[in-house]
Protein backbone atom coordinates (compact mmCIF):
# COMPACT_ATOMS: atom_id res chain seq x y z
CA UNK A 1 0.00 0.00 0.00
CA UNK A 2 1.09 3.95 -1.28
CA UNK A 3 -0.26 6.39 0.87
CA UNK A 4 -1.76 9.09 -1.40
CA UNK A 5 1.00 11.86 0.05
CA UNK A 6 3.48 9.85 -1.80
CA UNK A 7 2.58 10.32 -4.97
CA UNK A 8 0.64 13.72 -4.88
CA UNK A 9 0.02 17.22 -3.59
CA UNK A 10 -3.42 19.26 -2.77
CA UNK A 11 -4.96 21.51 -1.45
CA UNK A 12 -9.03 21.95 -0.02
CA UNK A 13 -11.76 24.93 -0.74
CA UNK A 14 -15.52 25.34 0.09
CA UNK A 15 -18.46 26.09 -0.86
CA UNK A 16 -21.07 26.04 1.44
CA UNK A 17 -21.55 22.55 2.83
CA UNK A 18 -19.44 21.38 -0.05
CA UNK A 19 -15.60 20.49 0.00
CA UNK A 20 -13.45 20.10 -3.19
CA UNK A 21 -9.65 18.91 -2.75
CA UNK A 22 -7.52 18.46 -5.45
CA UNK A 23 -4.91 15.66 -5.97
CA UNK A 24 -2.15 16.47 -8.14
CA UNK A 25 0.23 14.12 -9.27
CA UNK A 26 4.20 14.53 -8.92
CA UNK A 27 4.87 12.30 -11.73
CA UNK A 28 3.34 10.57 -14.61
CA UNK A 29 3.78 7.14 -12.79
CA UNK A 30 1.49 8.55 -9.52
CA UNK A 31 -0.93 10.02 -12.15
CA UNK A 32 -2.00 6.18 -13.43
CA UNK A 33 -1.96 5.13 -10.07
CA UNK A 34 -4.10 7.67 -8.96
CA UNK A 35 -5.99 7.75 -11.86
CA UNK A 36 -6.59 3.80 -11.07
CA UNK A 37 -6.87 3.37 -7.39
CA UNK A 38 -8.13 6.64 -5.97
CA UNK A 39 -12.07 6.22 -7.00
CA UNK A 40 -15.18 7.71 -4.92
CA UNK A 41 -15.52 4.85 -3.36
CA UNK A 42 -12.29 5.06 -1.65
CA UNK A 43 -12.67 9.04 -0.76
CA UNK A 44 -16.49 8.61 0.42
CA UNK A 45 -15.03 5.61 2.49
CA UNK A 46 -12.04 7.71 3.90
CA UNK A 47 -14.23 10.74 4.44
CA UNK A 48 -17.72 8.64 5.60
CA UNK A 49 -16.93 9.76 9.58
CA UNK A 50 -18.37 13.15 8.56
CA UNK A 51 -19.34 14.22 5.46
CA UNK A 52 -22.90 13.19 4.75
CA UNK A 53 -23.15 13.58 1.37
CA UNK A 54 -21.97 11.74 -2.33
CA UNK A 55 -18.47 12.66 -3.56
CA UNK A 56 -17.80 12.80 -7.24
CA UNK A 57 -14.45 13.19 -8.64
CA UNK A 58 -13.64 14.88 -11.92
CA UNK A 59 -10.64 13.90 -13.73
CA UNK A 60 -8.24 17.05 -15.44
CA UNK A 61 -5.54 14.57 -17.18
CA UNK A 62 -3.22 17.33 -18.57
CA UNK A 63 -2.68 18.90 -15.38
CA UNK A 64 -2.61 14.69 -14.45
CA UNK A 65 -5.23 15.83 -11.22
CA UNK A 66 -8.03 14.78 -9.97
CA UNK A 67 -10.71 17.27 -8.09
CA UNK A 68 -12.98 15.45 -5.82
CA UNK A 69 -16.02 17.09 -4.73
CA UNK A 70 -17.26 16.14 -1.04
CA UNK A 71 -20.81 17.43 -0.64
CA UNK A 72 -21.88 17.72 3.10
CA UNK A 73 -18.24 17.29 4.36
CA UNK A 74 -18.08 20.56 6.58
CA UNK A 75 -20.73 20.70 9.25
CA UNK A 76 -23.89 23.02 7.32
CA UNK A 77 -20.94 25.08 6.11
CA UNK A 78 -18.29 27.83 6.82
CA UNK A 79 -21.20 29.87 8.45
CA UNK A 80 -23.14 27.42 10.28
CA UNK A 81 -20.07 25.13 11.52
CA UNK A 82 -19.06 24.56 15.28
CA UNK A 83 -15.83 22.59 13.83
CA UNK A 84 -12.63 24.95 14.65
CA UNK A 85 -11.60 24.73 11.22
CA UNK A 86 -15.13 25.96 9.58
CA UNK A 87 -13.55 26.16 5.89
CA UNK A 88 -12.07 22.29 6.04
CA UNK A 89 -8.94 23.83 4.77
CA UNK A 90 -7.11 21.17 6.64
CA UNK A 91 -9.44 18.29 4.60
CA UNK A 92 -6.58 18.23 1.90
CA UNK A 93 -4.19 16.75 4.65
CA UNK A 94 -7.06 14.09 5.81
CA UNK A 95 -7.29 13.28 1.95
CA UNK A 96 -2.93 12.53 2.21
CA UNK A 97 -3.34 9.76 4.39
CA UNK A 98 -5.35 7.66 2.21
CA UNK A 99 -3.56 4.41 1.73
CA UNK A 100 -4.30 2.74 -2.02
CA UNK A 101 -2.31 -0.17 -3.51
CA UNK A 102 0.99 0.94 -5.21
CA UNK A 103 2.10 0.04 -8.61
CA UNK A 104 0.80 -3.41 -9.91
CA UNK B 1 -8.31 53.84 -22.65
CA UNK B 2 -4.30 53.35 -22.28
CA UNK B 3 -2.29 52.85 -26.05
CA UNK B 4 -1.57 49.98 -27.65
CA UNK B 5 2.07 49.29 -26.61
CA UNK B 6 4.17 46.21 -26.94
CA UNK B 7 4.60 45.53 -22.88
CA UNK B 8 2.00 43.10 -21.49
CA UNK B 9 -1.27 44.34 -19.21
CA UNK B 10 0.26 43.99 -15.81
CA UNK B 11 -2.65 43.21 -13.24
CA UNK B 12 -0.92 42.55 -9.71
CA UNK B 13 -2.98 40.71 -6.62
CA UNK B 14 -3.16 42.71 -3.45
CA UNK B 15 -5.50 41.11 -1.14
CA UNK B 16 -7.08 37.41 -1.12
CA UNK B 17 -9.35 38.26 1.78
CA UNK B 18 -10.49 41.29 4.63
CA UNK B 19 -7.43 40.47 7.07
CA UNK B 20 -4.72 39.93 4.48
CA UNK B 21 -1.32 40.64 4.75
CA UNK B 22 -0.73 44.18 3.13
CA UNK B 23 2.94 45.11 3.17
CA UNK B 24 3.64 43.01 0.24
CA UNK B 25 0.79 44.68 -1.61
CA UNK B 26 2.56 47.57 -1.11
CA UNK B 27 5.38 46.19 -2.37
CA UNK B 28 3.82 44.62 -5.44
CA UNK B 29 2.46 48.91 -6.20
CA UNK B 30 6.12 50.38 -5.12
CA UNK B 31 8.53 48.13 -7.57
CA UNK B 32 5.73 46.03 -9.73
CA UNK B 33 5.34 48.00 -12.72
CA UNK B 34 1.30 47.21 -12.26
CA UNK B 35 -0.96 48.58 -14.66
CA UNK B 36 -3.70 47.63 -11.92
CA UNK B 37 -3.89 46.08 -8.68
CA UNK B 38 -6.84 44.40 -7.55
CA UNK B 39 -7.81 43.53 -3.78
CA UNK B 40 -10.30 40.85 -3.05
CA UNK B 41 -12.06 41.38 0.36
CA UNK B 42 -15.43 39.81 0.68
CA UNK B 43 -16.46 35.94 1.91
CA UNK B 44 -19.37 34.36 1.36
CA UNK B 45 -20.75 35.90 4.93
CA UNK B 46 -18.88 39.18 4.60
CA UNK B 47 -21.18 41.70 3.16
CA UNK B 48 -24.00 39.92 4.89
CA UNK B 49 -22.60 40.99 8.81
CA UNK B 50 -21.92 44.66 7.13
CA UNK B 51 -25.14 45.25 6.06
CA UNK B 52 -25.93 44.73 9.90
CA UNK B 53 -22.95 47.30 10.66
CA UNK B 54 -24.58 49.26 8.20
CA UNK B 55 -28.41 49.57 8.97
CA UNK B 56 -26.78 50.51 12.53
CA UNK B 57 -24.72 53.08 11.42
CA UNK B 58 -24.85 54.79 7.52
CA UNK B 59 -21.38 55.52 7.28
CA UNK B 60 -20.27 52.11 8.55
CA UNK B 61 -21.08 48.66 6.30
CA UNK B 62 -17.85 48.95 4.26
CA UNK B 63 -14.28 46.14 4.88
CA UNK B 64 -13.57 47.16 8.38
CA UNK B 65 -9.98 46.99 7.08
CA UNK B 66 -10.77 49.32 4.55
CA UNK B 67 -8.22 52.25 5.77
CA UNK B 68 -5.63 50.65 6.72
CA UNK B 69 -5.14 49.11 3.44
CA UNK B 70 -5.85 51.97 1.45
CA UNK B 71 -3.51 54.47 3.86
CA UNK B 72 -0.21 52.25 3.01
CA UNK B 73 -1.60 51.03 -0.83
CA UNK B 74 -3.18 54.54 -2.47
CA UNK B 75 -0.51 57.04 -1.91
CA UNK B 76 2.24 54.30 -3.00
CA UNK B 77 -0.39 53.20 -6.48
CA UNK B 78 -1.29 56.80 -7.32
CA UNK B 79 2.44 57.88 -7.79
CA UNK B 80 3.25 54.99 -9.98
CA UNK B 81 0.01 55.17 -11.71
CA UNK B 82 -1.71 51.76 -10.96
CA UNK B 83 -5.79 51.71 -10.85
CA UNK B 84 -6.98 49.76 -7.99
CA UNK B 85 -9.81 47.82 -8.25
CA UNK B 86 -11.78 46.36 -5.03
CA UNK B 87 -14.61 44.80 -3.55
CA UNK B 88 -14.00 46.19 -0.23
CA UNK B 89 -17.41 48.62 -0.47
CA UNK B 90 -18.94 45.73 0.96
CA UNK B 91 -22.33 46.83 1.97
CA UNK B 92 -21.59 50.56 1.67
CA UNK B 93 -19.44 51.42 -1.41
CA UNK B 94 -20.12 54.91 -1.31
CA UNK B 95 -19.41 55.14 2.29
CA UNK B 96 -16.11 53.20 1.72
CA UNK B 97 -14.98 55.84 -1.27
CA UNK B 98 -16.06 58.59 0.56
CA UNK B 99 -13.73 57.65 3.43
CA UNK B 100 -11.08 57.29 0.70
CA UNK B 101 -11.10 60.59 -0.37
CA UNK B 102 -11.52 62.13 2.67
CA UNK B 103 -8.05 60.87 3.52
CA UNK B 104 -6.97 61.61 0.26
CA UNK B 105 -8.12 64.94 0.72
CA UNK B 106 -6.63 65.28 4.13
CA UNK B 107 -2.93 63.97 3.11
CA UNK B 108 -2.53 65.68 0.21
CA UNK B 109 -2.80 62.50 -2.33
CA UNK B 110 -4.40 63.03 -5.20
CA UNK B 111 -6.31 64.51 -7.70
CA UNK B 112 -8.31 61.15 -7.11
CA UNK B 113 -11.07 60.31 -8.94
CA UNK B 114 -13.08 57.43 -8.06
CA UNK B 115 -16.18 55.46 -9.16
CA UNK B 116 -18.59 53.07 -6.33
CA UNK B 117 -20.46 50.36 -8.33
CA UNK B 118 -23.93 49.59 -6.43
CA UNK B 119 -26.69 47.12 -7.21
CA UNK B 120 -25.73 43.54 -5.87
CA UNK B 121 -27.64 44.61 -2.97
CA UNK B 122 -31.07 42.59 -3.83
CA UNK B 123 -33.03 42.26 0.01
CA UNK B 124 -35.75 44.42 -0.97
CA UNK B 125 -36.32 42.35 -4.50
CA UNK B 126 -35.88 38.99 -3.40
CA UNK B 127 -38.73 39.79 -0.02
CA UNK B 128 -40.55 39.15 -2.86
CA UNK B 129 -39.39 36.25 -4.76
CA UNK B 130 -40.16 33.63 -1.51
CA UNK B 131 -40.39 30.75 -4.53
CA UNK B 132 -37.00 30.66 -5.37
CA UNK B 133 -35.32 27.75 -4.46
CA UNK B 134 -32.07 27.37 -2.05
CA UNK B 135 -29.35 25.55 -4.41
CA UNK B 136 -28.53 23.53 -1.82
CA UNK B 137 -31.01 22.38 -0.20
CA UNK B 138 -34.05 22.57 -2.81
CA UNK B 139 -36.37 24.48 -0.52
CA UNK B 140 -38.30 27.25 -0.89
CA UNK B 141 -36.14 30.82 0.46
CA UNK B 142 -39.90 31.44 1.70
CA UNK B 143 -38.16 29.81 5.07
CA UNK B 144 -35.35 31.85 5.68
CA UNK B 145 -36.91 35.52 4.81
CA UNK B 146 -38.49 36.09 8.20
CA UNK B 147 -34.39 35.90 9.36
CA UNK B 148 -33.04 37.05 6.26
CA UNK B 149 -30.82 40.12 6.64
CA UNK B 150 -29.55 40.85 3.04
CA UNK B 151 -29.10 39.20 -0.46
CA UNK B 152 -26.04 39.89 -2.67
CA UNK B 153 -25.51 39.05 -6.39
CA UNK B 154 -22.82 37.89 -7.28
CA UNK B 155 -22.07 40.72 -10.54
CA UNK B 156 -19.53 40.68 -13.49
CA UNK B 157 -16.38 42.10 -14.77
CA UNK B 158 -18.96 44.23 -17.03
CA UNK B 159 -20.31 46.53 -14.18
CA UNK B 160 -16.57 46.98 -12.95
CA UNK B 161 -15.37 47.85 -16.78
CA UNK B 162 -18.32 50.41 -16.28
CA UNK B 163 -16.50 52.18 -13.53
CA UNK B 164 -13.37 51.91 -15.43
CA UNK B 165 -14.75 53.28 -18.44
CA UNK B 166 -15.31 57.03 -16.23
CA UNK B 167 -11.69 57.16 -16.40
CA UNK B 168 -11.53 56.58 -12.72
CA UNK B 169 -8.40 55.44 -10.66
CA UNK B 170 -10.29 53.77 -8.36
CA UNK B 171 -13.43 51.43 -8.39
CA UNK B 172 -15.02 49.87 -5.37
CA UNK B 173 -17.74 47.16 -5.65
CA UNK B 174 -19.77 45.92 -2.79
CA UNK B 175 -20.38 41.65 -3.98
CA UNK B 176 -18.90 41.02 -7.03
CA UNK B 177 -17.33 37.49 -8.28
CA UNK B 178 -14.04 37.33 -7.47
CA UNK B 179 -12.21 36.69 -10.82
CA UNK B 180 -14.17 39.53 -12.34
CA UNK B 181 -12.30 41.99 -10.28
CA UNK B 182 -9.12 41.23 -12.56
CA UNK B 183 -11.02 40.22 -15.80
CA UNK B 184 -12.45 43.30 -15.82
CA UNK B 185 -8.84 44.88 -15.83
CA UNK B 186 -7.76 43.31 -18.84
CA UNK B 187 -11.56 43.60 -20.78
CA UNK B 188 -11.07 47.61 -19.89
CA UNK B 189 -7.54 47.99 -21.21
CA UNK B 190 -8.18 45.33 -24.40
CA UNK B 191 -11.70 45.80 -25.40
CA UNK B 192 -12.71 42.57 -25.23
CA UNK B 193 -16.27 41.67 -25.40
CA UNK B 194 -18.42 39.10 -23.94
CA UNK B 195 -18.83 37.13 -27.21
CA UNK B 196 -14.52 36.82 -27.48
CA UNK B 197 -15.06 33.43 -25.89
CA UNK B 198 -11.22 32.71 -25.47
CA UNK B 199 -9.83 35.65 -24.37
CA UNK B 200 -13.07 36.32 -21.85
CA UNK B 201 -12.15 32.23 -20.63
CA UNK B 202 -7.98 33.57 -20.45
CA UNK B 203 -9.22 36.79 -18.42
CA UNK B 204 -11.50 34.31 -16.02
CA UNK B 205 -8.44 31.98 -15.71
CA UNK B 206 -5.98 34.55 -14.73
CA UNK B 207 -8.45 35.84 -12.21
CA UNK B 208 -9.07 32.46 -10.51
CA UNK B 209 -5.28 32.46 -10.52
CA UNK B 210 -5.05 35.66 -8.70
CA UNK B 211 -8.11 36.06 -6.80
CA UNK B 212 -6.55 34.18 -3.76
CA UNK B 213 -3.32 35.92 -4.01
CA UNK B 214 -0.21 34.21 -2.16
CA UNK B 215 -2.34 30.80 -2.87
CA UNK B 216 -0.49 30.93 -6.36
CA UNK B 217 3.06 32.18 -5.29
CA UNK B 218 3.95 29.91 -2.86
CA UNK B 219 1.32 30.42 0.17
CA UNK B 220 -0.75 27.93 1.85
CA UNK B 221 1.63 25.30 0.06
CA UNK B 222 4.60 24.66 2.26
CA UNK B 223 5.30 20.79 3.23
CA UNK B 224 8.52 20.99 5.65
CA UNK B 225 10.57 18.02 3.51
CA UNK B 226 8.03 17.04 0.80
CA UNK B 227 6.79 20.88 -0.97
CA UNK B 228 9.65 23.51 0.24
CA UNK B 229 8.94 26.69 -0.48
CA UNK B 230 11.71 29.45 -0.59
CA UNK B 231 11.49 32.22 2.19
CA UNK B 232 8.33 31.83 3.20
CA UNK B 233 8.72 34.74 5.71
CA UNK B 234 8.84 37.32 2.84
CA UNK B 235 6.34 36.06 0.45
CA UNK B 236 5.57 38.05 -2.73
CA UNK B 237 2.11 38.70 -4.19
CA UNK B 238 1.49 37.47 -7.87
CA UNK B 239 0.40 39.45 -10.82
CA UNK B 240 -0.44 38.24 -14.02
CA UNK B 241 1.18 40.00 -17.40
CA UNK B 242 -1.78 39.57 -20.27
CA UNK B 243 -1.48 39.78 -23.99
CA UNK B 244 -3.66 41.11 -25.70
CA UNK B 245 -4.85 37.70 -27.50
CA UNK B 246 -5.14 36.26 -24.16
CA UNK B 247 -1.70 34.88 -23.79
CA UNK B 248 -0.60 35.25 -19.94
CA UNK B 249 1.93 34.38 -17.55
CA UNK B 250 1.67 33.87 -13.89
CA UNK B 251 4.72 35.60 -11.38
CA UNK B 252 6.16 37.16 -8.59
CA UNK B 253 8.49 39.87 -8.33
CA UNK B 254 12.52 39.08 -7.89
CA UNK B 255 13.74 39.09 -4.39
CA UNK B 256 10.14 38.08 -2.89
CA UNK B 257 10.13 34.82 -1.15
CA UNK B 258 7.59 32.15 -2.28
CA UNK B 259 7.28 29.98 -5.50
CA UNK B 260 5.84 29.86 -9.09
CA UNK B 261 5.65 26.92 -10.71
CA UNK B 262 3.20 24.39 -12.06
CA UNK B 263 2.56 22.71 -8.76
CA UNK B 264 1.30 26.40 -7.07
CA UNK B 265 -0.86 26.92 -10.24
CA UNK B 266 -2.70 23.89 -10.19
CA UNK B 267 -3.34 23.59 -7.03
CA UNK B 268 -4.89 27.32 -7.32
CA UNK B 269 -6.73 26.66 -10.42
CA UNK B 270 -8.15 23.55 -8.91
CA UNK B 271 -9.57 25.55 -5.89
CA UNK B 272 -12.47 25.76 -4.91
CA UNK B 273 -13.67 24.64 -8.66
CA UNK B 274 -16.58 21.84 -9.21
CA UNK B 275 -16.63 20.50 -12.45
CA UNK B 276 -13.79 21.50 -14.30
CA UNK B 277 -15.83 21.62 -17.52
CA UNK B 278 -18.08 24.03 -15.99
CA UNK B 279 -16.84 26.80 -13.68
CA UNK B 280 -19.49 29.00 -13.55
CA UNK B 281 -19.05 32.94 -12.83
CA UNK B 282 -21.26 35.89 -13.86
CA UNK B 283 -19.03 36.86 -17.04
CA UNK B 284 -18.74 32.96 -18.34
CA UNK B 285 -18.83 29.08 -17.95
CA UNK B 286 -15.14 27.96 -18.35
CA UNK B 287 -13.95 25.11 -19.14
CA UNK B 288 -9.99 24.35 -17.89
CA UNK B 289 -9.73 20.66 -18.76
CA UNK B 290 -7.95 21.41 -22.06
CA UNK B 291 -5.60 24.50 -20.08
CA UNK B 292 -2.14 23.84 -20.19
CA UNK B 293 0.57 25.27 -18.15
CA UNK B 294 4.57 25.45 -18.61
CA UNK B 295 7.37 26.78 -16.76
CA UNK B 296 9.23 29.14 -19.09
CA UNK B 297 11.49 30.87 -17.03
CA UNK B 298 11.96 31.00 -12.70
CA UNK B 299 8.88 31.70 -10.85
CA UNK B 300 6.59 32.48 -14.12
CA UNK B 301 4.25 29.86 -15.73
CA UNK B 302 2.66 30.31 -19.00
CA UNK B 303 -1.17 29.74 -19.31
CA UNK B 304 -2.92 28.46 -22.19
CA UNK B 305 -6.30 26.53 -23.53
CA UNK B 306 -8.71 27.67 -21.20
CA UNK B 307 -12.29 27.97 -22.73
CA UNK B 308 -15.37 29.34 -21.71
CA UNK B 309 -18.90 29.15 -22.75
CA UNK B 310 -21.72 32.01 -22.83
CA UNK B 311 -22.70 33.08 -19.28
CA UNK B 312 -26.27 31.95 -17.75
CA UNK B 313 -29.01 33.71 -17.85
CA UNK B 314 -29.01 34.01 -13.83
CA UNK B 315 -26.70 35.81 -11.24
CA UNK B 316 -26.06 33.71 -8.18
CA UNK B 317 -27.21 35.53 -4.98
CA UNK B 318 -25.53 34.89 -1.66
CA UNK B 319 -28.87 35.04 1.10
CA UNK B 320 -27.61 36.09 4.88
CA UNK B 321 -30.02 35.27 7.56
CA UNK B 322 -29.19 34.96 11.30
CA UNK B 323 -29.36 31.26 12.55
CA UNK B 324 -29.35 31.24 16.50
CA UNK B 325 -25.79 31.16 18.28
CA UNK B 326 -22.76 29.32 19.02
CA UNK B 327 -21.73 29.15 22.43
CA UNK B 328 -17.65 27.80 22.99
CA UNK B 329 -15.81 27.25 26.19
CA UNK B 330 -11.94 25.46 26.04
CA UNK B 331 -9.72 23.85 28.59
CA UNK B 332 -6.55 22.17 29.57
CA UNK B 333 -5.83 19.10 30.90
CA UNK B 334 -2.15 17.12 31.32
CA UNK B 335 -0.09 14.00 32.05
CA UNK B 336 -1.35 10.66 33.12
CA UNK B 337 -4.85 10.33 32.25
CA UNK B 338 -5.04 13.61 30.39
CA UNK B 339 -8.02 12.71 28.02
CA UNK B 340 -9.45 10.58 30.82
CA UNK B 341 -10.40 13.70 33.16
CA UNK B 342 -10.92 15.79 29.57
CA UNK B 343 -13.26 13.52 28.53
CA UNK B 344 -15.24 13.50 32.10
CA UNK B 345 -15.16 16.74 32.37
CA UNK B 346 -17.02 17.32 28.97
CA UNK B 347 -19.58 14.65 30.10
CA UNK B 348 -20.14 17.07 33.32
CA UNK B 349 -20.42 20.00 31.51
CA UNK B 350 -23.39 18.50 29.35
CA UNK B 351 -25.13 16.96 32.48
CA UNK B 352 -25.18 20.80 33.76
CA UNK B 353 -25.93 22.07 30.64
CA UNK B 354 -28.78 19.65 30.42
CA UNK B 355 -29.97 20.54 34.60
CA UNK B 356 -30.28 23.96 33.92
CA UNK B 357 -32.81 22.98 30.91
CA UNK B 358 -30.39 24.64 28.19
CA UNK B 359 -31.44 22.77 24.56
CA UNK B 360 -29.11 22.56 21.78
CA UNK B 361 -29.60 21.43 18.28
CA UNK B 362 -26.10 20.22 18.35
CA UNK B 363 -23.10 19.75 20.20
CA UNK B 364 -19.53 19.46 19.70
CA UNK B 365 -16.74 18.21 21.73
CA UNK B 366 -12.84 18.67 20.58
CA UNK B 367 -9.73 17.09 22.19
CA UNK B 368 -6.95 19.28 21.04
CA UNK B 369 -3.07 19.27 21.55
CA UNK B 370 0.31 18.34 21.94
CA UNK B 371 2.90 21.07 23.98
CA UNK B 372 0.98 23.88 25.14
CA UNK B 373 0.94 23.46 28.81
CA UNK B 374 4.35 22.78 29.76
CA UNK B 375 6.82 23.68 26.77
CA UNK B 376 8.08 20.37 26.64
CA UNK B 377 6.84 16.61 27.33
CA UNK B 378 7.94 15.66 30.96
CA UNK B 379 6.19 12.20 30.88
CA UNK B 380 5.27 9.72 28.31
CA UNK B 381 1.68 9.39 28.66
CA UNK B 382 0.17 9.67 25.15
CA UNK B 383 -0.78 12.37 24.68
CA UNK B 384 1.00 14.32 27.55
CA UNK B 385 -1.73 17.21 27.36
CA UNK B 386 -5.49 17.83 25.66
CA UNK B 387 -7.64 20.83 25.38
CA UNK B 388 -11.09 20.56 25.50
CA UNK B 389 -13.44 22.60 23.43
CA UNK B 390 -16.93 22.20 23.66
CA UNK B 391 -19.07 24.42 21.23
CA UNK B 392 -22.80 23.98 20.89
CA UNK B 393 -25.77 25.39 18.82
CA UNK B 394 -29.30 26.83 20.08
CA UNK B 395 -31.59 29.57 19.28
CA UNK B 396 -31.47 30.65 22.63
CA UNK B 397 -28.35 33.45 23.71
CA UNK B 398 -28.57 32.35 27.44
CA UNK B 399 -28.30 28.43 26.36
CA UNK B 400 -24.53 29.65 24.23
CA UNK B 401 -24.04 31.44 27.00
CA UNK B 402 -23.92 28.92 29.58
CA UNK B 403 -21.29 26.63 27.41
CA UNK B 404 -18.07 28.86 27.81
CA UNK B 405 -19.29 29.62 31.50
CA UNK B 406 -19.69 26.06 32.53
CA UNK B 407 -16.56 25.06 30.93
CA UNK B 408 -14.48 27.68 32.81
CA UNK B 409 -16.09 26.72 35.68
CA UNK B 410 -14.61 23.23 35.65
CA UNK B 411 -11.48 24.96 36.69
CA UNK B 412 -12.82 24.13 40.26
CA UNK B 413 -15.94 21.94 39.84
CA UNK B 414 -14.74 19.40 37.67
CA UNK B 415 -11.73 16.82 37.18
CA UNK B 416 -8.44 17.20 38.63
CA UNK B 417 -6.09 19.85 37.26
CA UNK B 418 -7.88 21.56 34.92
CA UNK B 419 -5.99 24.93 33.92
CA UNK B 420 -6.30 27.73 31.24
CA UNK B 421 -10.02 27.76 31.05
CA UNK B 422 -10.82 30.71 28.29
CA UNK B 423 -13.26 33.44 28.60
CA UNK B 424 -16.71 32.08 27.02
CA UNK B 425 -16.92 33.03 23.53
CA UNK B 426 -20.69 33.53 22.17
CA UNK B 427 -21.13 34.19 18.41
CA UNK B 428 -24.40 35.00 16.72
CA UNK B 429 -24.72 32.73 13.83
CA UNK B 430 -24.83 34.71 10.35
CA UNK B 431 -25.45 31.85 7.61
CA UNK B 432 -25.38 32.14 4.00
CA UNK B 433 -27.35 29.97 0.95
CA UNK B 434 -27.04 30.47 -2.21
CA UNK B 435 -30.18 31.24 -4.79
CA UNK B 436 -30.74 32.33 -8.62
CA UNK B 437 -31.96 35.74 -9.88
CA UNK B 438 -32.43 36.21 -13.66
CA UNK B 439 -30.47 39.17 -14.83
CA UNK B 440 -33.23 40.89 -16.27
CA UNK B 441 -34.40 41.71 -12.18
CA UNK B 442 -30.82 42.61 -11.11
CA UNK B 443 -29.38 44.67 -14.38
CA UNK B 444 -31.86 47.53 -14.44
CA UNK B 445 -30.64 48.15 -10.43
CA UNK B 446 -26.92 48.80 -11.44
CA UNK B 447 -25.23 51.91 -11.44
CA UNK B 448 -21.60 53.75 -10.99
CA UNK B 449 -21.25 57.02 -8.81
CA UNK B 450 -18.46 59.03 -9.76
CA UNK B 451 -16.47 61.31 -6.95
CA UNK B 452 -13.25 63.68 -7.75
CA UNK B 453 -11.03 65.30 -5.25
Amino acid sequence: MIRVNDLAHGRAGDKGNTSNISVIAYDEAGWKILREQLTEAVVRQAFSHFATGPVIRYELPRLQALNFVIHGALGGGVTRSLAQDAHGKSLSSLMMTIEIPGAQ
Amino acid sequence: MTAASTRPLRIGAGASFADDRIAPAVELAERGQLDYLAFECLAERTVARENQSRLKNPKLGYTPRLMDRMRQVLPVALKHGVKIITNMGAANPIAAVELVHDFARSEGVGPLHSAAVLGDDITDLLRQQPGLKLMESGAPLEDLLPRMVSANAYLGADVIVRGLATGAQLVVTGRVADPSLYLAAAMHHYGWAYDDWDRIAAGTAAGHLLECCAQVSGGCFAAPGRKAVPDLARLGFPYVDMLADGDFTVSKLKDTGGRVDLATCKEQLIYEMHDPASYITPDCVLDITGLGMRQVEPDRVRITGAQARPRTDTYKVTVGYTDGFIGEGQISYAGIDAVARAELAASVVQQRLADAGHRYSELRVDLIGIDSLHARRVHDADPYEVRLRIAARTTDRKAAEAVGFETRALHVNGPAGGGGGSDPVVKEVLAVQSVLCPRGQVDPRITIREFRS
